[in-house]
């Protein structure tokens, strides 16, 4: 169970927006998540609790393939994103690495910045603790939540490798 | 079928697919860069693989930040480059590279009915070949190095048809940069764009692979063109080894048709901060630049530079304005000399940079101030795309944006260029 506490974004923030061109040779997490969204909001990495989720509108994470985007989501301390919708490659990646992604227009549209969230990722469900309101977010298609499962990408492939030789 | 599915199917050993569809793609090459490669290695070596699946099929480009501009570029490059070694797989680095969407069809690298995986986002513009092709973050690109495969959801297709005929300096790039502003930065998000019509059957190769490549600002998981004489001309010499000719069928499928006329369409300007706000360059307003740059993997082939070059010729750059010429590639650099057109670029007051992504993705060569405006032949605006996020960016074809820095605002060709 994530609680924590929301960060509202809009529609079609993309990897720049999410991690600034001069921070992408970084790889430790922690080092991302200082300048996560830095080009947006110069204070939210130092705003954010452990556990805080962020929120975001339509095509969230468009634009590079840069997977130092989600990383410096996970390593400024997110613990999951709502969205409307999500880009394909952030999607993947965010999968790859367990960044919890969660597709949900109602709960994405009816959060307000700084509002507490519930998020139960097993049984698809956000509850907005502020307005005592709860959402269904859509299921993961059976593949991706194998994927999830086996622990990421990186799991998966080790297994395969395993299982080969 | 159409395209994208005829090349999945057979890259997945099944007779047809379709959209929606979980397969395990089999890849015929796997690119990545020094901006995301590092954490790739990193990951494959996590994965417990030892070997690349084949050292043939796998090829590392050293461009975004290269020749490298501080330590940890340079470490990353020097990473890499031991990686490279250790693996035996194909290695381009300084004097050798280019943009790595310039050079790896150039290099005969990327042919018709292939699938390509790149850890960059502009992978797709290898659409232009009748490749599937398609860009994907380092984790990814590890698994698909230790594996040979990728998994993939079959996505669907739309048609883009394009009819009329184009208006002087009209190219490639306003037709993409117009169809992006129709359907919107997400309007093909999880979809392979297919283009077609008269109109791009007469584009030369340099203009598909501009519109290929921004294939993914409208979110495309790839944009595909159809093999023709022209596409079998440029990649024949290249080869070196057999090719087959995908085609879609007539009764393909496709979730959406779109038929764009095209004849009226003025060169296009997408305004900040995104490659969906695209207007006629005459509606733009009276925008005051202080940089041009004409290059990048949606611009930097030896059509752009000829076309610039056209414009910049026996002119100078407008005494406010720093012009910044990057070449895509050795290649190009090279036969840009042979041409002349690098002395018009200098005789102009421009400077010519080394082959690189450089001032695109805000890397180097070429970083905004605060509040400073560029007229870029790129292919992104985003809020501190290229540099500072107190500065603008108007993406534009490379005639604009060398008309643009001889007038100091941005402007239509024909307005420097008279006839």
């Amino acid at each position: 169970m994530i609680r924590g506490r929301a960060h509202k974004f809009g529609d079609n923030i993309d990897t720049d927006g999410i991690i600034p061109v001069y921070a992408v040779n970084l790889s430790d997490p922690r080092q991302l998540g200082k300048h996560c969204m830095a080009n947006l909001d110069a204070e939210f990495a130092a705003r954010v609790r452990p556990g805080d989720i962020l929120v975001a509108g339509r095509n969230f994470g468009c634009g590079s393939s840069r997977e130092v985007a989600p990383w410096s989501i996970k390593g400024a301390g997110i613990a999951c994103v709502i969205a409307e919708s999500f880009a394909r490659i952030f999607f993947r990646n965010a999968i790859n690495i367990a960044l919890p992604l969660v597709v949900c227009p109602d709960a994405a549209r009816a959060t307000q910045d700084g509002d507490q969230l519930e998020v139960d990722l097993a049984r698809g469900e956000v509850r907005n603790l502020t307005r005592q309101e709860t959402f269904q977010a859509a299921p993961y298609p059976e593949f991706i939540r194998r994927l999830i499962e086996a622990g990421g990408l990186v799991e998966h492939v080790r297994e395969r490798l395993r299982t080969k030789t | 079928m159409t395209l994208a599915e005829k090349i999945l199917a057979a890259h997945a050993g099944c007779e047809s697919v379709e959209p929606g569809q979980f397969l395990q793609v089999r890849v015929d090459m796997v690119m990545t860069t020094d901006a995301t490669g590092l954490i790739s290695v990193r990951q494959f070596r996590k994965m417990g693989a030892r070997r690349v699946f084949d050292p043939r099929k796998v090829v590392l480009v050293m461009d975004h930040f290269t020749p490298c501009r501080n330590i940890e570029s340079a470490e990353v490059v020097k990473e890499l480059r031991g990686f490279a070694a250790e693996q035996g797989v194909r290695w381009y680095d300084v004097g050798r590279a280019g943009i790595c969407h310039v050079l790896l069809p150039q290099e005969g690298l990327v042919l018709p009915g292939e699938v390509v995986v790149g850890g960059d986002s502009h992978t797709c513009t290898y659409g232009a070949l009748g490749a599937f092709a398609t860009g994907m973050g380092s984790t990814d690109i590890a698994a698909a190095m230790a594996t040979g495969d990728v998994w993939m959801q079959v996505p669907v297709s739309l048609r883009f048809n394009y009819h009329g005929r184009l208006r002087p300096w009209v190219t490639g790039k306003d037709l993409m940069l117009h169809t992006i502003a129709a359907i919107g930065v997400d309007g093909a998000t999880y979809a392979a764009m297919e283009f077609g019509g008269e109109v791009v059957a007469g584009l030369d190769m340099d203009g598909r692979f501009s519109m290929a490549n921004m294939a993914i600002e409208a979110g495309g998981k790839a944009g595909l063109f159809e093999v023709d004489q022209q596409t079998l001309e440029y990649v024949k010499p290249r080869a070196g080894r057999p090719l087959t000719v995908p085609a879609p069928d007539p009764d393909a499928a496709y979730a959406q048709v779109h038929d764009l006329e095209v004849s009226d369409l003025e060169p296009q300007v997408a305004l900040p901060h995104s490659p969906a706000n695209a207007v006629a360059v005459g509606e733009a307003g009276q925008v005051e630049i202080d940089q041009a740059v004409i290059g990048s993997c949606t611009n930097g082939r030896l059509a752009d530079l000829r076309l610039a070059a056209r414009v910049l010729e026996g002119r100078k750059v407008h005494p406010r304005v720093r012009c910044i010429v990057v070449p895509g590639s050795q290649e190009v650099y090279l036969q840009a000399v042979r041409e002349g057109l690098m002395e018009s670029f200098v005789q102009a007051g421009a400077v010519v940079t080394p082959p690189t992504c450089g001032p695109c993705p805000g890397g180097h060569l070429g970083v905004l101030a605060e509040g400073e405006r560029c007229v870029s032949s790129t292919n992104r605006n985003f809020i501190g795309r290229m540099g500072s996020p107190g500065a603008e960016v108007y993406l534009a074809n490379p005639a604009v944006a060398a008309a643009s820095a001889v007038s100091g605002v941005i402007c239509h060709p024909g307005e420097v260029v008279k006839p």
